[in-house]
């Protein structure tokens, strides 16, 4: 687990990649949409913290936080937005549909689930790891994650459901589209849920540690509830919030929570890094090739 | 003599005993019950760990399937009727067949999915269906029927274990009750082509040289075939069968072959004929230039199938129907 110094700089790499990245588009320099993280850092940093080579992570739409706290590489994401041949998908998914080593992501909310229990079945069936499963509250809305609760749960797979709840779907606030409360709807499955604060990094990490834990041991599925909020649009410039709102949950940014506790030398130390990290791997993935249409192979087999 | 349904069957088994990679899913699969259909039957009891009963969540259990694929196992999924498939569309459209090509060929997706479609047996609108051609030209899917022709058993172990990409596997509920061809039969003479799914050409045995190509997948094929026999019979008019088990991407090359042969075709399918399969046969063979062809579609009307079995026959292509066509076209 990382020292108050690593925690900031792996969370300022995701702030500053999607700052650029939403900065950037005014250039003409991507293809399609995107869907930043901002203001959610602290929950892939602390989830995430915990997977091992062997595990298995289902992202979603919302997947940049989510592959660099993997380990993927800024430039090769930089690159897929780009349509770079040198992108983590040689330019063929874009922004949301990612897939390197063992990480996973897609744009269907909620489909993206029923995988998720598949990969642990066969996790579970290898005795070999667990999977970790991202979704925004928004995904709730969709019937096929409950058929997804309910068979985690019904064959006891080693999965860890990550929500992140940051108010809003798309444009819809959470009144208007949630009844009940989030916890309640993956206790019904009988499947143990923690709510947390997403801004706090020690908390995130602490407790999705615990549950974790818990799911190797067991082979249960288990459920963390993240309270967060985007501080960027849904996607690029689509934000009708009410800017004071905004400001209030911008009080408690979770990478002000960790800057204010660096003393400033490291601090600025870790700013300049990153900083250099990003301009070199957009710099990077803008002077490499875009993706010819002959790379383009065929979806299937070529058979008879 | 061994139906369509206990070929299938055996061949899950072979499947099974073959490699401990594959895993069965579906509704109600397990004994003693063995599926609404009873293509699993016994399967439970010689594999428990790997025939698993599912809830009744098409979506969530093919993509329990998909999931198991991308990681390494050969799922086989039954849809315990066609129409449900809708259900599941989601998966295999955004899912199932598009992860190998999203991920540059990072990933496989080996996934069978077999599903009984079609009517002929009263069960309604939404029980009768053959809703297939709504995944046909579905880039990443391959949709596959078995006919009595090529042995069904081959067929589905061919999908299941050496087929990487995801499968649409298509049976008519007739076939279950049908026997699958064999040579010794006598009246018809059947020769195939190679490779994973094989098209099948259906002759009467000592029949002159065809006048006119019918083509036609799973049972239908069958009704095709009848068809042939009352034209030969009845009417002197000499056709011949032409039967592919891949519908999708299309296997054209028999068809075009028997086609300039005979410059008539017609096709037959049980579902609605607007934008359907017969309507890519036809536009294939044009767009191959085969000059002054004729060419005729037998479909079902376009209408949703009825339990009452008059209405029902009077909605679903008969062979009736197809000898008039023949008699128009040739």
């Amino acid at each position: 687990m990382g020292t108050l110094a690593e925690d900031y700089f792996r969370m300022l790499r995701i702030r500053r990649f999607e700052e650029t990245v939403l900065d950037s588009f005014s250039r003409g320099i991507f293809f399609g949409t995107t869907h930043t993280y901002l203001g959610q850092e602290a929950i892939a940093v602390g989830v995430l913290d915990h997977c091992q080579e062997s595990d298995v992570v289902m992202s979603n739409h919302r997947c940049h936080g989510h592959f660099l706290a993997y380990g993927g590489s800024m430039r090769a994401l930089a690159a897929e937005m780009m349509g770079k041949s040198t992108g983590v998908c040689q330019g063929r998914g874009g922004s949301q549909h990612l897939k390197w080593k063992n990480f996973y992501s897609s744009g269907i909310l909620g489909g993206t689930l029923p995988l998720a229990v598949g990969m642990a079945f066969v996790q579970r069936e290898r005795g070999q790891g667990m999977v970790f499963a991202f979704l925004g509250d928004g995904a709730l809305g969709q019937g096929v994650v409950y058929e997804s609760l309910n068979m985690a749960s019904l064959w006891n797979l080693p999965l860890l459901f990550i929500v992140e709840n940051n108010l809003y779907a798309q444009s819809t606030p959470i009144r208007l589209n949630l009844a009940g409360e989030i916890p309640a709807r993956f206790e019904a499955f009988g499947i143990p849920a923690r709510t947390v604060s997403g801004s706090d990094l020690d908390q995130v990490r602490t407790t999705a540690g615990e549950l974790q834990a818990g799911i190797r041991e067991t082979s249960h599925p288990a459920a963390l509830i993240c309270s967060t909020y985007r501080f960027g649009p849904h996607s690029k410039g689509d934000d009708l919030r009410d800017r004071d709102e905004i400001a209030a949950f911008r009080q408690r940014d979770p990478l002000k929570l960790i800057e204010a506790q660096l003393d400033s030398g490291p601090r600025v130390q870790i700013e300049t890094d990153v900083e250099q990290e990003v301009a070199a791997a957009f710099k990077q993935a803008e002077a490499d090739p875009l993706a010819q249409p002959d790379e383009l192979t065929p979806p299937l087999e070529m058979r008879p | 003599m061994t139906t369509v349904l206990e070929a299938i069957n055996h061949g899950l088994r072979q499947c099974l005993a073959t490699s401990e990679d594959v895993y069965l899913l579906g509704e109600d699969v397990l004994d003693p019950y063995g599926g609404a259909f009873k293509a699993s039957r016994g399967l439970s009891s010689a594999f428990p760990q790997r025939v698993i009963t599912t809830p009744i969540s098409e979506p969530g259990f093919i993509g329990v399937a998909v999931g198991m694929a991308l990681r390494g196992l050969r799922p086989v999924v039954e849809i315990m009727f066609g129409d449900f498939i809708t259900l599941g569309a989601d998966q295999l459209i955004n899912h199932a067949s598009k992860m190998r090509w999203m991920s540059a060929d990072e990933v496989r997706v080996p996934l069978v999915l077999r599903t009984p479609m079609g009517g002929r047996r009263g069960y309604g609108p939404t029980h009768s269906q053959s809703l297939e051609k709504h995944f046909l030209g579905t880039p990443g899917l391959r949709v596959v029927a078995p006919n009595p022709w090529f042995s069904p058993e081959q067929l589905l172990i061919n999908a299941v274990l050496y087929d990487d990409d995801p499968v649409l596997f298509i049976e008519h509920k007739i076939l279950y009750s049908t026997p699958v061809w064999a040579a010794e039969a006598g009246e018809y003479k059947c020769s195939l082509t190679g490779g994973l799914y094989p098209a099948a050409r259906i002759r009467i045995a000592g029949a002159p040289q065809p006048a006119l190509t019918i083509t036609a997948y799973g049972y239908a094929s069958c009704l095709a075939a009848e068809a042939m026999r009352h034209l030969a019979y009845e009417h002197e008019l000499f056709a011949e069968v032409i039967a592919p088990t891949r519908l999708s991407p299309a296997a054209t090359e028999l068809l075009m072959n028997s086609a300039s042969a005979t410059g008539a075709v017609i096709t037959v399918e049980e579902a609605p004929g607007e934008f359907g399969w017969g309507s890519e046969m036809i536009t294939a063979l044009q767009l191959a230039g085969l000059r002054g062809l004729r060419q005729q579609r037998v479909a079902a009307q376009a209408m949703p199938v009825p339990s009452s079995g008059p209405l029902e026959a009077a909605v679903l292509p008969q062979v009736d129907d197809i000898v008039a066509a023949a008699l128009e076209t040739v």
